[in-house]
């Protein structure tokens, strides 16, 4: 189906796809906590889209990983049926949704990340995911709009908003680590041209984050060792409730359809 | 009449001709065609003909109406074997809506997308005016980067007060 693909095994290019899809499925779970609940209807409407999109995205990435594994596992057994353990996202995306400037500056951390992840993997080798990634930087692009517009306001806005933002960027910024730290998994992607080199994503994210954060007049918080590892299966404890809520109605009744 | 054998190309363009009739179902006044959603109709080798359709946003729920509407257009049409594919790359923009397409949103009330620029800042940061699809007034405000659909904002005209709809530009 490639055939400039490099032989990898299919159990690691699996879990791969797993990460970037999983990442999509839990944020855009996470967000949809706020409908009905937000600041203004506007809001609503917007972080209902992030929403869509992102769970738009992740159907792709599971279906794709469901192939590869070659199991029979379509998009909804994949993310209906597996445990936390065997969920991949970094564990940023699972951090709860806290005042909406929280959820704004978690927003802003990953979809900078997204954009310059997917970027980059638009030549990917992997002609699948290079697909993926084409179309969905042009989503992600509009929700860094949206979110980095909501934290520069926030951050330049009232002694209140600025110390809300900033407050949530120290309590958010330590999660961040993880998406950059490249382990075997990473490594064995980018020897293969299937993604790009976490250094070199990381690089362009700070630049775009700091000017972003400095637009805000906000502080970049100082990097700090992480002990989380969402990426090998290790989660925070909001993974559990989330997948919970998630998974409630095809865990009672299986294989229900509508 | 349907004892009459088509050739393939003929088969094509009646393909497209049932295409031009498949509705946005949330824009009834555009066709899927002014939008730019379908890429291709090939002929496989096996006779088939081969569609290909893009979706507007992934996570666009009327992306499986579009998908079953563009099905059964096909089988009314009575040509054959088909099948419809997803093309993700190249990914739709919006510059794909052609100038007829362009022209029914605007009548419709929907301001149709800018041409999408190549500069980045410009596009994360710079609001390009967009005048009133009634009043023609390029005093108007962003309301809202999201819409009622995937594919649309919200806006505000400050000189004739009239709230409007703009398709985003992607």
């Amino acid at each position: 189906m490639n055939a400039a693909l490099p032989k990898i095994e299919a159990q690691a290019l699996f879990r791969y796809v797993l990460r970037l899809g999983d990442l999509s499925l839990v944020l855009g779970q996470r967000l949809g906590e706020w409908v009905g609940h937000s600041p203004a209807l506007e809001e609503d409407l917007g972080v209902a889209n992030l929403a869509l999109d992102l769970i738009g995205q992740a159907r792709l990435l599971l279906t794709y990983a469901g192939e590869v594994e070659g199991r029979g596992r379509d998009e909804d057994k994949l993310a209906y049926l597996r445990e936390q353990g065997a969920y991949y996202n970094a564990i940023l995306a699972e951090q709860p949704n806290g005042d909406f400037g929280q959820t704004i500056v978690r927003q802003v951390l990953i979809d900078a990340f997204q954009l310059e992840l997917y970027e980059r993997m638009t030549d990917s080798l992997d002609e699948r995911l290079a697909a993926i990634a084409a179309k969905s930087v042009k989503e992600v692009r509009y929700h860094l709009r949206y979110s980095s517009g909501w934290l520069v306001r926030l951050g330049d806005g009232t002694d209140e908003s600025h110390a809300r933002v900033q407050s949530a960027l120290e309590l958010l910024w330590p999660y961040t680590v993880e998406l950059f730290a490249e382990d075997d998994l990473d490594r064995m992607m980018a020897d293969s041209g299937i993604a790009p080199r976490l250094s070199e994503v990381h690089a362009a994210w700070v630049q775009r984050i700091n000017a972003i954060l400095a637009e805000a007049t906000l502080k970049v918080p100082t990097d700090r060792p992480h002990a989380w590892h969402g990426k090998r299966g290790q989660h925070s404890e909001h993974l559990g409730y989330i997948l919970a809520e998630m998974q409630y109605l095809q865990r009672a009744y299986p294989d229900a359809r509508w | 009449m349907s004892s009459v054998i088509l050739s393939v190309d003929e088969r094509v363009a009646l393909a497209w001709n049932a295409l031009s009739t498949v509705e946005d179902p949330e824009i009834p006044a555009v066709s899927i065609l002014d939008l730019g959603l379908i890429r291709f109709v090939t002929a496989r080798p096996n006779g088939d003909l081969q569609v290909g359709l893009s979706p507007t946003y992934v996570g666009c729920p009327a992306t499986e109406v579009i998908r079953g509407s563009v099905k059964d257009a096909l089988k009314n049409a009575a040509l054959g074997g088909f099948q419809v594919t997803t093309v993700l790359s190249p990914a739709w923009t919006s510059d794909w809506i052609t100038a007829a397409g362009r022209q029914k949103l605007h009548a419709y009330g929907i301001v149709p997308p800018e041409r999408s620029v190549a500069n980045m800042r410009e596009v994360l940061r710079g609001d390009r005016p967009v005048a009133c699809p009634r009043c023609h007034s390029v005093e108007t405000e962003t309301l809202s980067e999201f819409g009622s659909t995937p594919c649309k904002a919200l806006h505000r005209c400050r000189a004739c007060l009239e709230p409007f709809e703009y398709f985003k530009c992607i």
